[in-house]
């Protein structure tokens, strides 16, 4: 396996970690908490909490990993793997539900019956079974807050009674990054649910950080190549990030935006995809070059693209925001902004004729950099229709010193107060 | 069972066959022999005659009622038709709470011995729908393998209290003992002695020896002089009891409709033996016989009299199956007293009941196999047989078509070439039937040719009494004619049984027995070759359907039809699961809310309530609702689950009359108009759509009906059944009130108030105004349940518990969170005990952590762990809210003063980017509340958290 091969799969979150990091105390709790499901047959309910990219899956899935590889565990425990953007209503996640349990009415991988009929012969199920004898199922159900928006929460309500009655040992594993999750649960369905909750919350500083970096950067000791593993882990030694203060501020600078693994992975990604045979060491600037690119403003790019007319535009439009503090415009009161400009202080632009400055206009609408402020466009005529810009002064500013060729006077014009 | 079309509305015709008797003279009610059922505009007839079992219609077309038909009767006017039966259960009529006393799956074609006093077992005659064929399997035997359609296998008795093993002596086919024998239920209900099954079992099958159990048997029968006028007087109570019953019910429905079964060529055949089997002289005996037994009940010399009538009817109808095996054995022979009797002098006059005395087995066609196994080894017999009987495999299993071929020939082959062994072991190996010996010995001394021809005659008789075939005529006149004959010597015998004379006793044995045994071989050497044809036709007709029953199970998987029929179930583990080790797993065990206490604690006024509403009800078998309301987790459920247990074990004790208790839940149906389904399912088992079930429950509840038990109902989470019109709610409250739906409704919701606010007027008043209200548990009372749900498992300390119960006392009251929180206070005394301080015991220190974790708020350790960028943004929301005096600002202006605090803060701005991405972060884990994304700056920003709580965590990061 390449060196390449491996650092993608570690990146795009395609492998698991050996063990989860910084989440010791959380992975025991889960652990023993599924293994006393499995186990014992104890239905036990909990919810998983933490911001995106903290890890909440990658737990789940690191104790359930660990879990399987229990003897008596193995044969004995029944995954349901459910996804609240994919089963976006109750009549889906039951199907699913069945299809996953494979249970009797389900034929290849359709599942018969009506929703109601579903329904009633998975709880009916749930029911025959009892603690000692039926095989635990483990329902995991991630963006747990949606399923909460189904019609009166009955599958939550369902499948929490179980877990609360003395049927089928069932575990109910929710996941989801809101925290007010618990509120959004009806008050049947709340008193039902135990109220664990495992919050995934990262309180890594920056030096912790930093080993992380390296960590991932790292190969793994088993790589085949010895010779090329020392290398290249010789390379990302600690002295060659202190001898970049640079480097550091570029991570520190990442720490201080977000200090969860997915944004660092898609960092690294970066910086390791400018590796090839030619180069076969990650450089300093290789990270500072993929933080240029992670950090670039969107918005700001979208600006270079645009023809001077737009651009044009565009500087009317801040100047109508700093004389009306952020009131909505339409195209006319642009178009005069824009005329005033052409008769006073240009020298190299030409006069436009309307219909091509309005569709400029129209232009800056589609790339969503100007946006409508009324719900019903159909009635008002295109001219008047008010606008707002979605720009902020500084984004405007940052593009006209990096356009191309930008005539002075425009330039000028975009810096003087008013008009 | 034969299909029954019941589209096919068809008009059946009843006629009586055979001559009357005087069966009663001062209720001038006449005895039938037969009935013939033929249905209009079709030549074939059926006749049913007693000692058939019967299919009797009644609610459910798909399972009639099933019944022993015991004698036929009716007035002077030849038009009212009744008849007597025993009645047959199957398990669907078998009370919802009691189904679980089975303690296995039931065999779908089984039915139960009914011993209960309920039903009356008078039914009209013309409801009924035609024969079937009843099995009895033994109790440690499984039900024969691939069942066919056709046969119902009975296995246990019913008393309305307890399955019991069904004594093998009831199932006797007596197929002609006609009007005198005393109606069924003469034994007491909980008629189950443990012993007999195993006793028995081996005896039955046992060739007889003259034994010191002749002694036994007569001292046994003395008892049964005692108790029988006690049974009698049983039977006429039960008869003044009966209340609501399957007769009724059937009574009610006029039976339009003809079974197919009618044709059968079995019964056909019946008429014709029966119409032979009738001379008057024979009759008008029984007749004087009935009377005498009606006009002297309780006299001694009358049951002796009575005894033989049932006798002699016995042997008019030719049927010489009956056993004497049980007699001797069964510990309280008093029970089975009239059968017992008949089936002894029976036995007298055949030599047929040999070891074949299981009518309903012989049946099967293997029987034979197994006979002549017995015969081969006879020393071993019982043994082998009892093999056979313990091993999976069933008789009718055991039918691959080259065995039954071949297994006839070998048998015979087999037999014999064993003879001569035969004849000396059988007398010393088989034990009980000593009434027997004599004759046998009579017969084998006198050749061995002989006794081979009868035995074979006898077996194959055997199958064809069962499956009806209509070569047996000839036979089974003689028997009857040698019956008749016998008769006489049997009275005179039993008198001087009944007088405890062992030696009569033996010697009338003699007496009676070897004539006709001689007469019926001397008759049934010319049949044997018809009958084995006879016999390989049944085998093969049996064969073909046990063999085609296998393949259809692997198909069901294959077709994607059938999942309708699928049962649903979870797949059972393969390890069991672990029980808990230490005294912490224990005490979490018992914590679980799903652990089902010994008592209910803190609820016992609501507990009391609740029975007294229901237990009146069912007793007076009226209707009536309940409201009961109460914030969740604060055992409404749980109480109503405790007041059923409390009932059902109550009307187990007979203290109520037995009701139905069905339990809905809002919640867990997809539609309210699913109610309806649901409860229809419950009742009847029946899958309807939503429409049709209403109508059916509907028509359920509107009419009288006969053995309708009460229905408790429970609706649980009655909010979730509200509908625009209201229709369900107003269906569910509006049959109790009907006058013969005896329907009691409990309804549970959450808030008090529900009928008011929901409800129309029309529905809130026939709610009524029976309301009850749960208050949340106060601390004590939580404090009550954590200590009786531990049960004196010393997990707690005495103060950890209190902090509990004050805390969620404070909160909510709720019971399951109280649990939940020790629950997770053991997890953690668990992982903490590793110190060596700990005691093992939970303290405050675990609970206190346990609390924490549930109920703070984990806002502020959001906050507390969120990155720098994050920690800025919501300072400089706040910074804009106060600067605009208002709690919403629109991200443009939020990232303006962000830009400026990062600034004072000294951090390189971020981009505008960067700052939606981090604004997003913290709206996806509802740190702040945002507008749709897709407003892009002019997203409007609110903090879902107090500005305080926000300031307070910021402030704690920087210390």
């Amino acid at each position: 396996m390449s060196h390449g091969q491996h650092y993608s799969e570690r990146f795009c979150h395609q492998r698991l970690p050996e063990k989860p990091v910084g989440m010791e105390s959380q992975h025991k709790h889960l652990l023993e908490l599924l293994r006393r499901t499995a186990v014992h047959g104890e239905s036990n309910s909990v919810l998983i909490v933490g911001p995106r990219g903290s890890g909440k899956t990658m737990l789940l899935n690191c104790v359930l990993r660990e879990l399987l590889e229990v003897k008596d565990v193995n044969k004995n425990v029944l995954p349901v793997h459910l996804n609240g953007l994919l089963q976006t209503d109750d009549r889906i996640a039951l199907k699913e539900i069945t299809r996953q349990l494979n249970l009797e009415n389900v034929v290849g991988d359709k599942v018969f019956g009506s929703f109601a009929e579903n329904l009633a012969f998975l709880l009916e199920a749930l029911k025959k079974g009892d603690r000692s004898s039926s095989r635990p199922v483990l329902f995991i159900l991630d963006e747990f807050d949606l399923f909460a928006h189904h019609k009166n929460q009955t599958l939550l309500y369902n499948l929490l009674d179980v877990s609360q009655s003395a049927q089928a040992p069932v575990a109910v594993i929710g996941l989801t990054c809101r925290l007010d999750v618990l509120e959004l649960l009806e008050k049947r369905v709340k008193s039902r649910f135990s109220h664990r909750q495992i919050h995934l919350l990262s309180s890594l500083s920056f030096i912790q950080y930093l080993d992380n970096v390296r960590s991932q950067l790292s190969l793994p000791q088993d790589f085949p190549d010895t010779k090329f593993y020392d290398e290249w882990n010789d390379s990302i030694k600690v002295r060659h990030f202190s001898s970049y203060p640079q480097l550091v501020d570029v991570l520190q600078r990442h720490y201080n935006s977000s200090k969860d693994f997915r944004s660092l992975h898609l960092l690294l990604m970066l910086a390791l995809s400018r590796v090839s045979a030619s180069k076969p060491a990650i450089k300093p600037t290789d990270l500072l070059e993929a933080s240029r690119v992670c950090m670039v403003d969107s918005k700001a790019n979208i600006l270079h693209g645009l023809s001077i007319l737009e651009l044009c535009l565009i500087i009317a439009m801040k100047h109508l925001n700093d004389i009306y503090e952020g009131e909505p415009f339409n195209f006319q009161m642009v178009h005069n902004e824009f005329k005033k400009f052409l008769q006073r202080k240009s020298h190299s632009i030409h006069n436009f004729d309307k219909p091509v400055v309005m569709k400029a206009f129209e232009h800056l609408q589609q790339l969503e950099l100007i946006k409508s402020m009324d719900s019903s466009t159909a009635k008002i005529q295109k001219e008047y229709q008010l606008m707002k810009l979605l720009l902020d002064h500084s984004q405007i500013m940052e593009a006209l010193q990096k356009y191309p060729q930008c005539p002075t006077d425009v330039k000028q014009w975009a810096m003087s107060a008013f008009g | 069972m034969v299909r029954y079309f019941t589209r096919l509305r068809v008009r059946r015709i009843y006629k009586w066959g055979g001559r009357p008797y005087i069966f009663d003279r001062k209720l001038k009610s006449y005895g039938f022999e037969y009935l013939n059922m033929s249905v209009e505009g079709q030549e074939a007839v059926t006749t049913v005659t007693p000692g058939q079992y019967i299919l009797i219609e009644g609610n459910d077309d798909e399972y009639p009622f099933v019944a022993k038909l015991l004698k036929f009767f009716g007035d002077e006017s030849h038009k009212q038709k009744k008849a007597l039966v025993q009645w047959f259960l199957r398990l669907s009529e078998v009370p919802q709470n009691k189904k679980l006393l089975l303690g296995r799956s039931p065999h779908p074609q089984e039915i139960f011995y009914y011993l209960g006093r309920a039903c009356d077992n008078e039914i009209n005659a013309e409801s009924i729908l035609g024969t079937v064929h009843v099995q009895h399997v033994p109790e440690d035997t499984p039900f024969p393998e691939p069942g066919t359609k056709d046969t119902l296998y009975v296995k246990l008795s019913w008393d309305t209290k307890a399955f019991n093993v069904l004594d093998p002596v009831l199932m006797q086919d007596t197929p002609a003992s006609t009007p005198p024998k005393p109606a069924l239920p003469l034994f007491p209900p909980c008629a189950s002695p443990t012993a007999t099954p195993v006793s028995r079992g081996p005896v039955r099958r046992a060739l007889p020896t003259p034994d010191p159990t002749v002694m036994r048997r007569a001292g046994s029968v003395s008892d049964t002089r005692a108790t029988m006028s006690a049974g009698k007087r049983s039977t006429l109570e039960a008869e003044s009891i009966h209340s609501a019953s399957k007769l009724s019910a059937s009574k009610i429905l006029s039976a339009k409709r003809r079974g197919s079964a009618a044709d059968t060529p079995g019964v056909r055949k019946k008429l014709q033996l029966s119409i032979g089997a009738s001379p008057g002289k024979k009759m008008t005996r029984a007749d004087v016989l009935c009377e005498l037994l009606d006009e002297e009940m309780e006299s001694e010399k009358v049951i002796s009299l009575k005894l033989s009538s049932s006798v002699s009817h016995s042997l008019q109808h030719g049927c010489s199956l009956s056993p004497m095996r049980s007699v001797c054995k069964t510990p309280n022979g008093q029970r089975r007293f009239p059968w017992k009797l008949s089936s002894i002098s029976l036995d007298r006059l055949s030599p047929t009941a040999l070891g074949e005395q299981d009518f309903s087995r012989a049946t099967t066609p293997s029987r034979r196999k197994e006979s002549a196994m017995a015969i081969r080894e006879p020393a071993l017999g019982v043994l082998a047989e009892e093999d056979s009987e313990d091993s999976p495999m069933q008789p009718i299993a055991l039918t691959p078509r080259s065995k039954r071929k071949s297994a006839q020939l070998v048998s015979l082959r087999i037999r014999k070439q064993l003879n001569l062994l035969d004849n000396t072991q059988e007398l010393i190996s088989d034990g009980d039937d000593d009434c027997f010996v004599p004759s046998k010995k009579d017969l084998q001394s006198s050749s061995d040719e002989e006794k081979t021809v009868s035995e074979e005659e006898t077996r194959g008789r055997n199958c064809k009494t069962s499956v009806r075939t209509p070569h047996k005529t000839p036979s089974k006149k003689v028997c009857m004619a040698v019956g008749g004959f016998c008769g006489a010597c049997v009275i005179c015998f039993y008198r001087n049984l009944l007088d405890n004379t062992q030696k009569l006793f033996s010697d009338g044995d003699d007496d009676c027995f070897v004539p006709s045994m001689k007469a019926l071989q001397s008759s049934t050497d010319e049949e044997k070759s018809e009958e084995e044809t006879v016999v390989r036709k049944t085998r093969g007709r049996n064969g073909k359907t046990s063999a085609r029953t296998p393949c259809k199970t692997p198909s069901k998987k294959v077709t994607p039809s059938t999942p309708r029929h699928a049962t649903p179930s979870i797949p059972s583990r393969t390890v069991p699961a672990r029980q808990p080790g230490n005294i912490l797993d224990e005490a979490r065990a018992r914590l679980h809310v799903s652990s089902v206490p010994e008592s209910l604690p803190c609820r016992e006024q609501e507990f009391q309530d609740i029975y007294n509403f229901v237990e009146s009800k069912v007793m007076d078998g009226t209707g009536g609702c309940m409201y009961i309301s109460g914030v969740p987790g604060t055992g409404k459920t749980a109480t109503i689950h405790e007041v059923i247990r409390c009932l059902q074990h109550a009307s187990d004790m007979d203290e109520i009359p037995t009701f139905r208790f069905i339990e809905i839940n809002g919640m867990k149906m997809t539609d309210p108009h699913q109610a309806y389904v649901q409860i229809l399912q419950k009742l009847t088992d029946q899958k309807v759509t939503a429409d049709h079930a209403a109508a059916l429950l509907e028509k359920r509840f509107s009419n009288p009906a006969p053995k309708k038990e009460t229905t408790v109902l429970l609706v649980d989470e009655l909010d979730l059944l509200w509908t625009r019109k209201q229709n369900v709610m107003y269906n569910l409250f509006d049959w109790p009130t009907r006058r013969h739906a005896r329907l009691v409704v409990l309804t549970i919701a959450n808030t008090m108030d529900l009928p008011e606010r929901i409800m129309i007027n029309r529905v809130a008043s026939r709610l009524g105004l029976t309301r009850m209200s749960f208050q949340p548990y106060s601390f004590k009372q939580l404090q009550q349940i954590i200590t009786s749900r531990l049960n004196k498992v010393k997990a707690f300390e005495e103060d950890a518990l209190q902090l509990v119960s004050r805390k969620v006392a404070a909160l909510s009251g709720d019971a399951r969170r109280c649990l939940d929180i020790c629950r997770r206070a053991t997890e953690i005394c668990e992982h903490s005990a590793s110190h060596p301080s700990s005691t093992g015991l939970v303290r405050m220190s675990h609970v206190m952590e346990a609390l924490d974790e549930m109920f703070s708020s984990s806002y502020i350790t959001a906050i507390g762990c969120a990155s720098l960028q994050e920690q800025l943004f919501l300072r400089a929301v706040i910074a804009e809210f106060r600067r605009l005096g208002l709690e919403e600002a629109t991200f443009q202006q939020v990232f303006v003063q962000h830009r400026a605090l990062s600034r004072v803060e000294g951090l390189q701005p971020i981009s505008v980017s960067e700052g939606l991405a981090v604004c997003q972060r913290l709206g996806a884990c509802r740190l702040l509340l945002l507008e749709a994304s897709r407003l892009d700056m002019l997203q409007r920003v609110r903090l879902n958290v107090s500005q305080d709580d926000v300031l307070y965590a910021l402030k704690a990061v920087r210390d």
